[in-house]
């Protein structure tokens, strides 16, 4: 009899645990969506497609140059350089939980921002430099005093 | 009289907050993701700089005499272990486990000594071997841009020790979550930054 009564009642106690714990779960789910992160935290299986896919992305370059694959030089340096663009892609998207819609298009508006800024800085600093070093790094202290 | 004064102001006064957009509480996820934006235009001067430069070596050691590829494999994988124990952790923290986010922190930061402990010891082996940063032009610009990428990620550790500190003695609260997700981003931001100190610098200086 004592057990008869106590059956049901531990069952409805554990219901009433179980009933929490899910409305607990979810409430947590709600927080992280929206909450510190803005961003999603991401999943095992992204963080380790993500990983598996920098590892493959990192090791080919290094074979490439390390292995001497390619006779000429600018093949492997553009193949590298192709590696690099689609490894921080990677990043982006796989470890960084960037999307277009984080933090509602705020995040991606920045980074294209920044992104533009960069292009220029590195082109612009590169071409300009390269011209003058190539007008100027000729010259000898001959060449020098036969100046006009 | 003020009670029908009041009913009239208020609910434009609620409807005004409620009007904003489905927004975070707060800015902070958005203002750090834009400070690494302005991190990101420092490196990427420091690149120009170094791409400038870079050809300079003022009749010293040129990339090709300088750089151990094997070496720089190794502080490759040791950050990027470092970035995917960093994610384990924040799913770690997702799930309110405290001990093993704690578990995973601590081997990130592992990796990322080891990062910084092989990089300070092929700082000191090229110094040693007279090809320090005064040395020319191309050493100057290369200690500058891998040094500065090495002091984030010094920074990044301490960040990440004091971190580890607020988690044990507070637990996993909103703030230290908070904290947590804006390490996760500049700790994954660095990863990011040395895939161009490897290709550009490492690579394309050998390839040079």
């Amino acid at each position: 009899m004592s057990t008869a009564s106590e059956l049901p009642h531990g069952g409805a106690a554990g219901d009433a645990d179980v009933d929490t714990r899910h409305v607990h779960g979810h409430d947590e789910a709600h927080v992280h969506g929206h909450g510190p992160g803005g961003a999603a935290h991401g999943s095992f299986k992204g963080y380790m497609t993500g990983f598996l896919l920098s590892v493959v992305l990192t090791g080919i370059p290094f074979w490439l140059v390390m292995g001497k694959v390619f006779q000429d030089h600018q093949t492997t340096t553009l193949i590298v350089l192709a590696f690099a663009i689609v490894q921080i892609l990677v990043h982006m998207v796989y470890f960084l939980h960037l999307n277009t819609s984080s933090e509602g298009g705020w995040n991606m508006l920045a980074l294209i921002f920044t992104m533009v800024l960069v292009v220029i800085t590195l082109s612009g600093s590169l071409w300009v430099m390269y011209h003058m070093n190539a007008n100027m790094m000729p010259m000898s202290p001959q060449d020098m005093r036969n100046m006009p | 009289m003020t009670q029908a004064t009041d009913a009239m102001n208020a609910p434009p006064a609620q409807g005004f907050y409620l009007t904003e957009e489905h927004h975070p509480e707060n800015g902070t996820m958005l203002g750090f993701w834009i400070y690494l934006m302005s991190d990101c235009l420092l490196f990427a001067v420091l690149f120009a700089m170094y791409g400038v430069l870079g050809g300079n070596y003022a009749a010293g050691p040129g990339p090709k005499d300088l750089f151990e590829l094997p070496t720089v494999l190794l502080n490759t994988s040791m950050l990027l272990l470092s970035s995917i124990t960093y994610g384990f952790a924040m799913l770690e923290m997702a799930r309110q486990r405290k001990g093993a986010t704690l578990l995973w922190l601590a081997i990130t930061g592992c990796f990322g000594v080891a990062f910084v402990t092989l990089e300070l010891t092929e700082f000191a082996h090229f110094i040693h071997e007279g090809a320090g940063p005064q040395r020319s032009a191309f050493l100057s610009s290369f200690f500058t841009l891998v040094g500065t990428h090495g002091l984030h990620v010094t920074f990044g550790i301490i960040w990440l020790v004091t971190l580890m500190v607020q988690v044990t003695q507070r637990g996993l609260s909103p703030e230290n979550m908070r904290r947590l997700s804006c390490l996760s981003l500049f700790w994954h931001f660095l990863d990011v930054v040395w895939i161009g100190v490897f290709t550009f610098v490492y690579l394309m200086g050998v390839l040079r």
